[in-house]
């Protein structure tokens, strides 16, 4: 797993005596240093609050009116608490299908598009299949998979026919993909509205209500829409998939060592493939929960920077699809929060700066004792090259 | 007809500019190994910055020196922590996207700004050239800055020890390492060039061609440079023929359906990254990237 702090291994027993006297430096290990992680998180995560707070007090605001609007709108009472399970549930599955193809090695950053694609086929079947009905809905989220896999496919392709990096590859694709969604939505015999005396707008017909995803309960209560259950599950499968199978093992040995895989017989390219299209497949399925599930119609902006937010959520939770689901929680409680920002009068895209600046300070710790502990290692290093006992130098 | 070229051209020349100037930075990124892509929050808080420095100063010549700044600022906290902390530049890069989107976002909703717009400067003789002479030689006058900026940066890549080093960084970063460059030092200083420039092409946009900052003006921009310098095949020539050519699709989606020709319009936002995979595609053997694009550098790691 990716553990944040590792201590260095012990010396196997019995191991020769080192051929340079190495120096012993004591790195902090165990209570002290998890103290020390937590606090260095705690901190930068206050900086990050500390910095949209100012933002705010400068522009004449009160933070504290926006911090409070903002904990009504996420966390205070079941009812919102429904809203930001809702706003989580396609980030986690877009997380879920980042992580795989990031610990393949793949580094797909175009979960956008494939949401923007996924959204399509599934509002495509939802919409043309008749009569429509529960095997729609599923037809409808299976179509959407589809979308988003060969949406990722094409990256895959060219990779392994062309050599195209997929990073270059998904994101051009990308922009592409909302072209696409465009073309459709302005050509009626594909999704343009069928409105009454032309006057209709860019977008589709309003799905049937037998093709939505059911919701559990009422705003004042608890209320959550079904999509969740999906993205539970689809993380649960692929966190066990990826730590305790077989095919998962290959996954990460492909990310972790590409060399080491290829003298052990696994076909990069073909679980390279899987991996993007597995992953492609999780975007474009979180397109089709957000169409059959909250959207109900789409629209040019369907995928509404899920894709994008659903990457950083993967990063922010360092590819572990378990924690996935807790900062995914938590970029949906700050959009649900972000909903209630309008009485302040603070715009809400207030929001798009915090979880920026949440992302920045997620990533900013584990960098930074990453550098120490290498700083460390170079410094032991070059002591030991120039006198014993002698620690100096700057890596 | 010749009043429609003309028409395209000019168009197509405006739309280029900010394009080009971003791009010229990218390509100075790209080559000495980041895959920079938050060129768009570099273009975007360059052109918030400028609209903001204009109307603080009341000196249009103020806003692109404000503009720069912000792309600077952007370029420095990237490089910081892409090349110093070694975070994932992409992760750095999709971030400062949303972080500088969200920001322009709310500033300009809650700052009044009273942005100027610099002014057209014909350069004399040249711009009564029938048909071309207009659209070529009579700009908003930072246009120009290009014909120095362009040269500029072809010395330094290629001529200057400090391009030397930027250019084996991004090819061979172990090898320039052994041979006693800072490696992370010359990619961050890609990265502040780069934000320098951008914020440049941004404040163009800004100060220069529509003389006021609208929400999420570069709309996406940052990532047509990305594909110009691939389509380019990370050369100067080609980054700059890139940037050209689409804005110049950019100029016909714009024109042509006022000129009364029907066109697909989604065809031709979509066609710089069409062209740059199909360029990426089917020249592999030519488009070489940088060997070390988007690998981070570590001293000491295998």
């Amino acid at each position: 797993m990716t553990d944040v702090v590792s201590a260095p291994p012990p010396a196997p027993p019995g191991a020769p005596p080192a051929r340079r006297p190495t120096p012993q430096r004591k790195r902090p290990v165990g209570l002290r240093s998890t103290l020390a992680t937590v606090g260095l998180y705690v901190a930068s995560l206050a900086a990050a609050f500390a910095v949209s707070a100012l933002m705010v007090a400068l522009t004449h605001g009160s933070p504290s009116k926006v911090f409070t609007a903002m904990y009504d709108g996420s966390v205070k009472g079941f009812g919102s608490f429904g809203y930001t399970l809702d706003n989580a549930t396609p980030l986690i599955i877009v997380a879920v299908g980042a992580v795989v193809s990031s610990r393949a090695g793949l580094f797909n950053i175009g979960q956008e598009g494939q949401v923007t694609i996924g959204a399509m086929a599934g509002a495509f079947v939802a919409l043309k299949v008749h009569p429509a009905g529960p095997v729609v809905l599923v037809l409808a989220l299976l179509a959407a998979a589809v979308g988003g896999a060969l949406w990722a496919g094409i990256a895959a392709l060219l990779r392994f026919w062309r050599g195209v990096e997929v990073v270059i590859s998904s994101l051009l694709l990308t922009f592409v993909a909302f072209e696409v969604l465009s073309y459709a939505l302005s050509r009626t015999f594909l999704l343009h509205e069928h409105g009454a005396g032309g006057a209709s707008l860019t977008e589709s017909d309003q799905l049937s209500s037998k093709v939505q995803l059911p919701h559990y309960g009422q705003y004042p209560h608890f209320n959550f829409g079904t999509g969740l259950l999906i993205g539970l599950v689809l993380a649960a499968v692929v966190g066990l998939v990826l730590t305790r199978t077989t095919l998962g093992f290959r996954i990460r040995m492909l990310g972790l060592n590409a060399v080491a895989a290829k003298r052990v017989g696994i076909n990069a390219a073909r679980l390279g493939t899987l991996a993007l299209l597995v992953s492609g497949a999780c975007a474009g399925l979180a397109g089709g929960v957000m169409l059959t599930g909250q959207a109900y119609r789409i629209t040019p902006t369907v995928s509404n920077n899920v894709g994008w937010n659903g990457l950083l959520v993967a990063l922010v939770a360092r590819n572990n699809a378990w924690v996935a689901i807790a900062v995914a929680l938590g970029f949906g409680a700050l959009q649900s929060g972000g909903g209630f920002l309008a009485t302040t009068g603070v715009p809400t895209d207030l929001v798009n700066v915090i979880e920026a600046l949440i992302v920045l300070a997620a990533v900013f710790p584990p960098a930074l004792q990453e550098l120490r502990r290498r700083r460390a290692r170079t410094a032991d290093t070059a002591g030991a090259d120039a006198a014993p006992g002698v620690v100096g130098g700057d890596a | 007809m010749s009043n429609d070229v003309s028409t395209v051209l000019a168009s197509a020349i405006r739309l280029s500019v900010p394009l080009t100037f971003a791009g010229v930075g990218e390509y100075v990124a790209e080559r000495a190994g980041t895959l920079n892509i938050s060129v768009e929050a570099m273009m975007l808080s360059g052109a918030y910055a400028g609209a903001l420095g204009t109307s603080v100063s009341h000196n249009a010549a103020a806003g692109l020196v404000w503009g720069m700044a912000a792309g600077l600022l952007v370029g420095v906290i990237h490089g910081n922590f892409s090349h110093r902390l070694q975070a994932n530049t992409f992760v750095v890069g999709l971030t400062l996207n949303v972080l500088a989107l969200g920001v322009t976002n709310y500033l300009v909703q809650k700052i009044n700004m009273t942005p100027r717009q610099v002014g057209i400067w014909k350069v004399p003789l040249l711009w009564r050239i029938p048909v071309v002479g207009k659209p070529m030689f009579a700009e908003r006058w930072p246009a120009y800055f290009l014909v120095a900026v362009i040269p500029a940066v072809w010395w330094v890549m290629h001529r200057s020890r400090w391009g030397l080093e930027m250019r084996s960084v991004g090819e061979n970063p172990k090898a320039a390492d052994v041979t006693g460059i800072h490696v992370n030092r010359r990619r961050r200083q890609g990265l502040m060039l780069c934000g320098v420039l951008a914020g440049l092409g941004g404040a163009y946009l800004s100060v220069g061609e529509v003389g006021t900052f609208n929400s999420n003006m570069t709309a996406g921009r940052g990532f047509i440079v990305i594909a110009a310098v691939i389509f380019g095949g990370w050369t100067l020539r080609g980054t700059i023929a890139g940037c050209l050519l689409f804005g110049g699709v950019d100029a016909m989606r714009l024109a042509l359906p006022a000129l009364g020709y029907t066109i697909n319009p989604q065809l031709l936002i979509a066609s710089p990254y069409v062209i740059a995979l199909l360029a990426m595609c089917f020249f592999a053997k030519r488009l070489r990237q940088p060997a070390a694009l988007a690998q981070p550098f570590e001293r000491g790691a295998t």
